[in-house]
């Protein structure tokens, strides 16, 4: 049954290099996407830390940007 | 109502959506994958080739799908100024041009054994591809442009001209002599498909789709802090 599964009646190949194509281009653009995010979260974090203390204070009564810092890790 | 979308107020949701959504995906994916690769039956003309058909249409719905949203929400944000509505397009991009290329390639590596091709001058192909080219369009232009006012007008400049384009690919194989088969399934009559692959077929979109969110919350989060990025350097 394992090797039906593979050989497909000879047309495995097509099919599982569709299904593998298909799977690479979603976990390349997944790994692409999620960089991207962690870059612009270092990169927010970095800043705020920077602030002094007044601008830091002023920052913060934004919501969103207490969400940022708070939300460590999306996924 | 917009005022209810407004990214400040809707991020404590879409910050933490997107975990759920992979929860839900990879539950559905694997029901899927599943269906599609053991439990449907094959083709008594296509053989086991047909399975490809399970990866090759979720994609080329979607890719058609997410342009007919950009459009719409580029011309809507470029009529009404609404700015939230060109962030919401740019997320959605990266998927819809992804699925493109998986329906493109699915499609050439399914043509292969049944049509003895990899690729052919088609009118379905050939619009497929122009679709392609016009997402490269889209999304080479938020890279090329800084200034806002401008990249929104390339942008729906863009998806105006590629719309006329899906009518194209969705009557092409009813309008011109193709390679390609007609469509199986017709939300206005009934479907030719039988149901053992109907099933497959519509778990498989819905994990796609599922995909198509995760991403699109996952690059319109990044979209927001880039801007407060900027708010930063403005205090």
């Amino acid at each position: 049954m394992i090797t039906e599964l593979f050989y497909m009646s000879g047309y495995g190949i097509y099919v599982w290099s569709s299904f593998a194509f298909t799977f690479l281009s979603f976990i390349s653009l997944y790994v692409v996407t999620k960089n991207q995010y962690e870059k612009e979260k270092n990169k927010f974090i970095a800043k705020f830390g920077n602030l002094n203390a007044e601008r830091a204070a002023s920052a913060k009564l934004q919501r969103i940007n207490r969400e940022i810092l708070s939300n460590t890790s999306t996924i | 109502m917009f005022k209810h979308f407004e990214p400040n107020k809707i991020f404590s949701i879409t910050s933490k959506a997107p975990r759920y959504v992979l929860y839900l995906l990879v539950i559905v994916l694997t029901i899927g994958l599943i269906e599609s690769l053991l439990l449907s039956p094959e083709d008594y003309l296509q053989s086991h080739t047909v399975r490809i058909m399970y990866v090759h249409v979720p994609a080329a719905w979607l890719a058609l799908g997410i342009f007919s949203s950009i459009t719409f929400l580029s011309v809507t944000g470029y009529i009404f100024k609404l700015k939230n509505f060109f962030l919401i397009a740019k997320s959605l991009a990266p998927s819809g041009f992804i699925f493109n290329i998986i329906a493109l390639v699915t499609g050439s590596i399914w043509g292969k054994p049944t049509w003895g091709t990899w690729w052919a001058w088609d009118a379905r192909i050939t619009s497929m591809l122009i679709l392609a080219l016009f997402y490269l369009m889209f999304l080479m232009a938020w890279r090329i442009y800084d200034k806002k006012e401008q990249v929104f007008k390339i942008t729906s400049i863009i998806t105006v001209l590629g719309i006329i384009n899906v009518p194209i690919i969705k009557y092409s194989v009813d309008w011109w002599n193709t390679l390609h088969q007609p469509a199986s399934i017709n939300i206005l009559s009934k479907s030719t498909i039988h149901s053992s692959m109907l099933v497959p077929l519509m778990i498989m979109t819905a994990a796609f789709a599922l995909f198509s969110l995760l991403i699109f919350l996952m690059k319109y989060n990044t979209e927001l802090i880039k801007i407060k990025n900027k708010g930063l350097d403005r205090l």
